[in-house]
C-alpha cells in the first residue's frame, strides 16, 4: 500500500443555503481554501471525484456543473459517485493506490433544504413495497431506536446524554447549525416528537458541501508537516430490509472496523443522525470508553446530506494535523438506520503508531 | 507499488428489450450478474466487492438504488460502491471496477450497470423544466443534434454518412442475440427515409429505449490465470470537461482527445487504426461513429466520415466498429457503455459468437456523457500488458 | 430583496414497475387479501419475501402464507405525516410480526395517540376496500379485536406481475445569484451578461464558476438584443412534458458581443429555412407579461441582414 494522507479540508454548512442546486457557488470558496491550504493549484490536482444526488437536487445529471467550479480547461481525470463525501474519498484513495496518481480533491454537495428531506429520503428504500407507502427516515430511525430501548440496550437518558455533549461541543465548531448544551434533565423535560425521539435527537436538516484533499508520501509531507495519514480504510453494506436486519445492530460497521487497527484511537468522529445510533456505533467499532467521541458535535447538530461522512473525515484530520490526537477514527453511513458504514482511521504516521 | 495486472474474465448481459415486463429491477441485474458468474466459473459469495453504475435515479424513481438491491445482488456483507457520470457510467463503473483490483485491494470484483427504462420516460427524466428558463429542451436526441449539424457543416460530409452507420449497426445487431432491435432489412436508403425527428437527426439514427444490464467480472493476476480467455487491462481513462463553455468544442470536446491521447500513451499504441482490431463506440446517433474516429485519433479531423464512408468500420472493414450493433441497437443507458467495455473484451477473449471480429487481439470499449463531456475509455488485449 | 431568485418546482411521474415473479406472488397474495411470505434457506419465513435468498442468492421460491394477525416489535409515532403517507393525521409506524412469520414488516397503524401503541400489542391487517395489487392493499394494521381482518372478497385470477407507483416530489428551485441578477435584468428588458475576471469571456447567463478557469464572472456587461445562430435542431418529436408544441426550432443563438451561445426559439420564418449564420433579434412578449425570465423573450427572429460569415461563430461550435 502507498502512504497516503488527507492533507487539507474545508467546509460550509448551513440550516438553509440561498444558491443553486448545483451549488457551484459554494464550491469556488472551498476550493480556494483547499489550495490555500496546499499551497497548489488546480493543476496539482491528479483526480478529482465527487459525491451527491439527483433526487437531492430535484433533477437529473445535478452533478455536471459542479465540475465548472473547478475550471475544467484543461480537462480533469474526474468521477462522481451517488453517495457521500467519504466514498468518493474512497475512490480517489484507490485511485492514489494504483500509482495513476499522487494526489486528488474530493468534494460532495448538497442542497437538502430544497424539498422535504425525510420524505425525499423515503425514495431510497424498496419501490416496491415501502416507497409507496413513504416511510420518512425520521420514523424509520425511530424504530431502530424503540427496537434498542425495549431490548435494554440503551435509554431514553443515554440518548438525551448524547445529544448534550454533542450540542454542547457544538458551541465550539462554527459550522455547527444546532448548538447550545443545557442538561441532561432539561432535554429529557422537552416534549417527545416522533416518540421515542425528541427533536435533539434528530441531525438537523443541513445544506453544504465539504472538500478532502488527499496526497501520497513525500507529497503529502510538502503540503504538511503533520499530515493525517490514512492508516487503514474499509466499507460495507448491509440489506435494506427493515424487517430482517437486527435494527440494534449495524454488521457493516463493525465488520469494517474488524478490518482495520481500531487500538488507540484517542477521537473518534462518528457519522451518527440520530442520538441512539452513536450508542450502536460506539459498541459495533469497539471504542474504549476514553476515546472522545464527535469533538467536532458530530452529523447530530450538522448534517448536510452526502457530505457528513466526508466531514467526519475532515474532523478527524484536523486533530492530527493539531497534534491533538495522534490516532484518529471517522466514520461515515449511508441508507436508512445505519445500512452502510465506511470507516477509516488517521494517524500521525503512515504506520500508525507513534 | 504499481499498478497491478487485472483481467476481466467474465462476462454478462441481458437479453435488452424495449419493456422487460417479466423481471424486477433486481431480476434485471442478476439475469446478466448470473451470466457473468457463470462465465468466470464463480459464485457470487467468491466475489470481494461490487460496484453499480446508473444513469439518473429520476429514470426508475429510485434513489440510490444500490441500497435496496444490496441484499439481492449479493452485496451484503461487502463493500458496495455506486457510480454516476452520466451516459459514460457503464465505462467509468468498470474502471473503478478495475482500479480495486489494480490497486491491489481487491481480487475478484463484481461490477454491473443497469437501466430499466421502461420504469418511467427518459425524455420526461431529462427535460424537467428549469424555472426561469427556456423549455426546449427536448431530450438528448434535441442536444446533440445542433451538434450533428456542426460536424456536418465543418467536415463536409455528405449526407448519407449517418444512415450507414446505422444500417450497418443495425444489420451487425442481426448477430447478437442479446441486442434490443434487430430490425431485418435495414439499409441506407430505408433509414434515409426514416422520419427525421430531430433535425438532422432521423428516426432510424437514434438508439433505442431499452431495458438491459451488463456485468463483468475483473480478476486479478493471478485469479486471471485460471482463466483459459482473460481480456487483459491495457489501458484505462477518465476524463470531464464543462457542459458549456465559451468556446468549447462541442464537435470534438478537448476532454476526448485528451483522454485517447492518454490511453494510447498507457496502453503503448503508436497507431490506433493499425493496432486496434474493432472498436465499441458510444454511438447513440448514427453520426457519432465519425465524430469520435476523429477524436479518438482513428481518422484526421474531417476525415471520419471517409472512413466509415469507405467501409472500413463494417465488420469486415479495417476497423470493424459496434460488431455488436452498439447502442443503435441496445441502449440500456447505465449499461450501455459497460456493455461497450464488455464487448470489446468479449472480442479479444474470442467469444462474440456470430459478431466475432476475426482475429481480435486489442480492442477498444469506449463511453461518453452528460454533454459530451464525460468520457471513459479502455484497452483489453488477449495478451497480459508487457509493463 | 432575496440574494437569489426561487421558484417551485414538482418533479412527478408515475412509474410503471415490473415486479417479477416474487413480488408479484406477494402482491397477488394482498390482492386476494392474503399476506404471503418466503421460507429462507435458513429456514425462516420472511415478509416480504426476499427476491433471492440471503445465504444462497437463489431466486425465492418457496413461498407460505401467514395470518394477517401478529404483535408489535417495534413502533414510532408520526406526529406531522408527510405526502403520501396512509394517514394525513398522526399515526404510528409499527414492525409487525405476523403470526406464521419469524421477522416483521413495516406498514402503519392506526391509532389515534402514541398512547395507544406498545411493543408487543396485537394488531391485524386492515384490508382496503378496493384492492389492485399493491402495498396499499393493505391500508394499515389495528388494533386487533375478535372480527378481525375482514376481507372484501376481490375477483381478480389473474397474477399481479407489475405495479404504478406515482413519485410526486416538490422543491424550491433557486437560481444562483449571478443568474438571478440576469433574470432580474430580463424583467427590466435588458440582457446583463458577466465578464470572467481570468480570462476576460462574456457569459451570458454569466456563471458561479467559468467553466474554463474556476473564478466566478463578474463585470456587468450588457448585451444587445441581435445575435447570430450558430448551429440548431429542428424538435419534430412530441414527449411527455414538453412545453412547446412541435416542430420548433431549437437554436443556439450567439449575442453580439457574448463569447458563449444560449439555446432559445427560433420563429418568424419556416423551420426549414432556419439556417447556420442567420442573423436573428429577440422578439419581446407584451411588458405585462415580463417576470424574471428568459421567456420574457418570445423567441428570435430573422433581422434580414447577410448571413454571419462562418468564421465568427467557428469557435463556437
Amino acid at each position: 500500500m502507498r502512504d497516503v494522507a488527507v492533507v487539507g479540508f474545508a467546509q460550509r454548512q448551513m440550516p438553509e443555503f440561498d444558491g443553486s442546486p448545483t451549488c457551484v457557488e459554494l464550491l469556488v470558496p472551498l476550493f480556494a481554501e483547499c489550495y490555500e491550504q496546499t499551497g497548489w493549484t488546480r493543476h496539482d490536482v491528479g483526480f478529482w471525484c465527487s459525491g451527491s444526488s439527483d433526487y437531492l437536487a430535484g433533477r437529473s445529471f445535478s452533478f455536471v456543473s459542479a465540475v465548472d467550479a473547478i475550471g475544467v480547461i484543461p480537462p480533469v481525470n474526474e468521477s462522481h459517485v451517488e453517495m457521500d463525501l467519504a466514498w468518493a474519498m474512497y475512490e480517489a484513495w484507490i485511485k492514489i493506490q494504483t500509482g495513476e496518481v499522487d494526489t486528488a480533491l474530493v468534494y460532495a454537495f448538497g442542497k437538502s433544504s430544497a424539498g422535504v428531506l425525510r420524505r425525499t429520503l423515503a425514495l431510497q428504500l424498496d419501490p416496491y413495497l415501502m416507497t409507496p407507502i413513504w416511510p420518512d427516515t425520521v420514523s424509520l430511525a425511530g424504530l431502530q431506536a424503540r427496537a434498542g430501548i425495549d431490548a435494554g440496550l440503551w435509554d431514553e437518558r443515554a440518548m438525551a446524554e448524547v445529544a448534550q455533549r454533542s450540542l454542547t461541543d457544538a458551541e465550539k465548531n462554527d459550522y455547527a447549525v444546532r448548538k447550545g448544551g443545557s442538561s441532561v434533565d432539561a432535554l429529557l423535560a422537552r416534549p417527545m416528537y416522533a416518540d421515542p425521539l425528541r427533536k435533539h435527537d434528530c441531525a438537523p436538516v443541513t445544506d453544504g458541501a465539504a472538500a478532502i484533499v488527499l496526497a501520497a508520501g513525500d507529497k503529502a509531507r510538502a503540503v504538511r508537516e503533520q499530515p493525517a495519514w490514512l492508516t487503514g480504510i474499509a466499507h460495507h453494506v448491509d440489506p435494506l430490509s427493515m424487517g430482517t436486519r437486527d435494527l440494534t445492530r449495524a454488521p457493516s460497521a463493525r465488520r469494517s472496523a474488524a478490518a482495520l487497527d481500531v487500538t488507540g484511537v484517542e477521537v473518534a468522529e462518528l457519522h451518527a443522525p440520530f442520538s441512539h445510533q452513536e450508542l450502536v456505533l460506539r459498541r459495533e467499532l469497539g471504542l474504549a470508553d476514553d476515546v472522545s467521541v464527535n469533538p467536532s458535535g458530530g452529523a447530530l447538530v450538522s448534517n448536510p446530506m452526502f457530505s457528513a461522512g466526508g466531514i467526519r473525515v475532515g474532523e478527524a484530520a484536523r486533530r492530527i494535523w493539531s497534534g491533538e490526537a495522534s490516532k484518529a477514527l471517522a466514520h461515515a453511513t449511508s441508507g436508512p438506520a445505519l445500512q452502510q458504514n465506511l470507516v477509516c482511521t488517521l494517524a500521525s504516521t503512515p504506520e500508525g503508531t507513534n | 507499488m504499481g499498478k497491478q495486472p487485472a483481467a476481466v474474465v467474465g462476462i454478462g448481459q441481458t437479453h435488452h428489450r424495449a419493456k422487460r415486463l417479466d423481471v424486477s429491477m433486481a431480476g434485471l441485474c442478476r439475469e446478466a450478474m448470473d451470466r457473468a458468474l457463470e462465465d468466470a466459473g464463480m459464485t457470487l459469495d467468491e466475489i470481494d466487492a461490487i460496484v453499480v453504475g446508473k444513469a439518473p435515479d429520476l429514470f426508475e424513481g429510485v434513489m440510490m438504488p444500490e441500497l435496496f438491491l444490496a441484499e439481492a445482488l449479493g452485496a451484503a456483507g461487502k463493500p458496495l460502491l455506486r457510480v454516476h457520470t452520466a451516459g459514460s457510467v457503464g465505462g467509468s463503473t468498470a474502471i473503478v471496477a478495475a482500479s480495486l483490483v489494480q490497486a491491489g485491494i481487491h481480487r475478484k470484483v463484481l461490477t454491473v450497470a443497469y437501466e430499466k427504462q421502461s420504469e418511467s420516460n427518459a425524455m420526461w427524466a431529462l427535460s424537467v423544466p428549469v424555472p426561469f428558463n427556456m423549455p426546449v429542451h427536448a431530450g438528448a436526441g434535441g442536444y446533440f443534434a445542433p451538434h450533428v449539424r456542426s460536424y456536418i457543416r465543418r467536415s463536409g460530409a455528405p449526407n448519407h454518412v449517418g444512415a450507414i452507420v446505422a444500417a450497418k449497426d443495425r444489420n451487425n445487431a442481426l448477430k447478437n442475440p442479446y441486442a434490443h432491435l434487430h430490425n431485418e432489412g435495414t439499409t441506407v436508403e430505408s433509414v434515409l427515409a426514416s422520419q427525421m425527428l430531430w433535425d438532422p437527426i432521423r428516426y432510424d439514427e437514434t438508439c433505442p429505449s431499452s431495458d438491459g444490464a451488463c456485468a463483468l467480472v475483473i480478476a486479478s493476476e493471478d485469479v486471471a490465470a485460471a482463466s483459459p480467455n482473460p481480456a487483459w487491462i491495457h489501458g484505462t481513462v477518465m476524463r470531464s470537461e464543462a457542459t458549456s463553455a465559451a468556446e468549447r468544442d462541442q464537435v470534438n470536446p478537448q476532454a476526448s482527445r485528451d483522454a485517447a491521447a492518454a490511453l494510447w500513451k498507457q496502453a503503448g499504441i503508436a497507431s490506433p487504426i493499425d493496432e486496434i482490431d474493432m472498436a465499441e463506440i458510444y454511438v447513440p446517433f448514427s453520426w457519432f461513429e465519425p465524430m469520435w474516429l476523429e477524436s479518438l485519433g482513428f481518422a484526421e479531423e474531417g476525415g471520419g466520415w471517409m472512413l466509415t464512408e469507405s467501409g472500413a468500420t463494417a465488420l469486415d472493414g479495417r476497423l470493424p466498429v459496434n460488431a455488436s450493433g452498439g447502442v443503435l441497437s441496445s441502449n440500456p443507458i447505465g449499461a450501455s457503455g459497460m456493455l461497450r467495455f464488455g464487448e470489446a473484451a468479449l472480442q479479444v477473449r474470442g467469444l462474440a459468437g456470430e459478431h466475432q471480429v476475426d482475429g481480435a487481439r486489442k480492442a477498444l470499449g469506449h463511453a461518453y456523457g452528460g454533454g459530451s463531456q464525460f468520457f471513459a475509455m479502455w484497452v483489453v488485449g488477449s495478451d497480459k500488458p508487457t509493463s | 430583496m432575496p440574494r437569489t431568485l426561487s421558484a417551485p418546482v414538482t418533479v412527478a411521474f408515475d412509474y410503471t414497475r415490473s415486479t417479477g415473479p416474487v413480488i408479484g406472488r406477494f402482491l397477488t397474495g394482498l390482492r386476494d387479501g392474503v399476506v404471503v411470505g418466503a421460507r429462507t434457506s435458513e429456514g425462516r419465513v420472511v415478509i416480504p419475501p426476499p427476491e433471492y435468498d440471503p445465504v444462497t442468492h437463489q431466486p425465492t421460491t418457496d413461498f407460505v402464507e401467514v395470518s394477517s394477525s401478529g404483535s408489535v416489535t417495534s413502533w414510532v409515532w408520526v406526529p406531522e405525516p408527510v405526502a403520501g403517507q396512509p394517514f394525513d393525521r398522526p399515526f404510528a409506524w409499527a414492525l409487525v410480526t405476523l403470526d406464521g412469520a419469524d421477522v416483521p414488516f413495516l406498514h402503519a397503524l392506526d391509532v389515534s395517540s402514541a398512547d395507544e401503541v406498545s411493543t408487543g400489542m396485537r394488531v391485524q391487517v386492515r384490508w382496503a376496500a378496493e384492492r389492485a395489487g399493491a402495498i396499499t392493499d393493505i391500508a394499515c394494521f389495528e388494533p386487533a379485536d375478535d372480527g378481525a381482518g375482514a376481507i372484501v372478497p376481490f375477483p381478480g385470477d389473474d397474477v399481479v406481475s407489475g405495479v404504478v407507483t406515482p413519485v410526486e416530489l416538490d422543491y424550491v428551485y433557486a437560481a444562483s445569484p449571478e443568474e438571478s441578477a440576469f433574470y432580474r435584468g430580463l424583467a427590466e428588458g435588458r440582457l446583463l451578461g458577466q465578464r470572467c475576471p481570468t480570462c476576460h469571456k462574456v457569459y451570458i447567463p454569466p456563471r458561479s464558476a467559468c467553466p474554463t478557469d474556476g473564478s466566478p464572472t463578474t463585470d456587468e456587461v450588457e448585451l444587445p438584443e441581435t445575435g447570430t445562430v450558430t448551429t440548431f435542431c429542428i424538435v419534430n418529436v412530441p414527449f411527455l412534458g414538453q412545453k412547446i408544441t412541435p416542430p420548433y426550432v431549437s437554436a443556439y443563438v450567439l449575442l453580439d458581443g457574448a463569447d458563449i451561445a444560449f439555446l432559445h426559439l427560433i420563429l418568424d420564418i419556416p423551420a426549414e429555412e432556419v439556417h447556420m449564420g442567420l442573423r436573428v433579434k429577440a422578439v419581446w412578449k407584451p411588458r405585462e407579461e415580463w417576470g424574471t425570465t428568459i421567456e420574457n423573450i418570445s423567441h428570435f427572429a430573422p433581422t434580414g441582414e447577410p448571413d454571419a460569415d462562418y468564421d465568427t461563430y467557428k469557435n463556437q461550435l
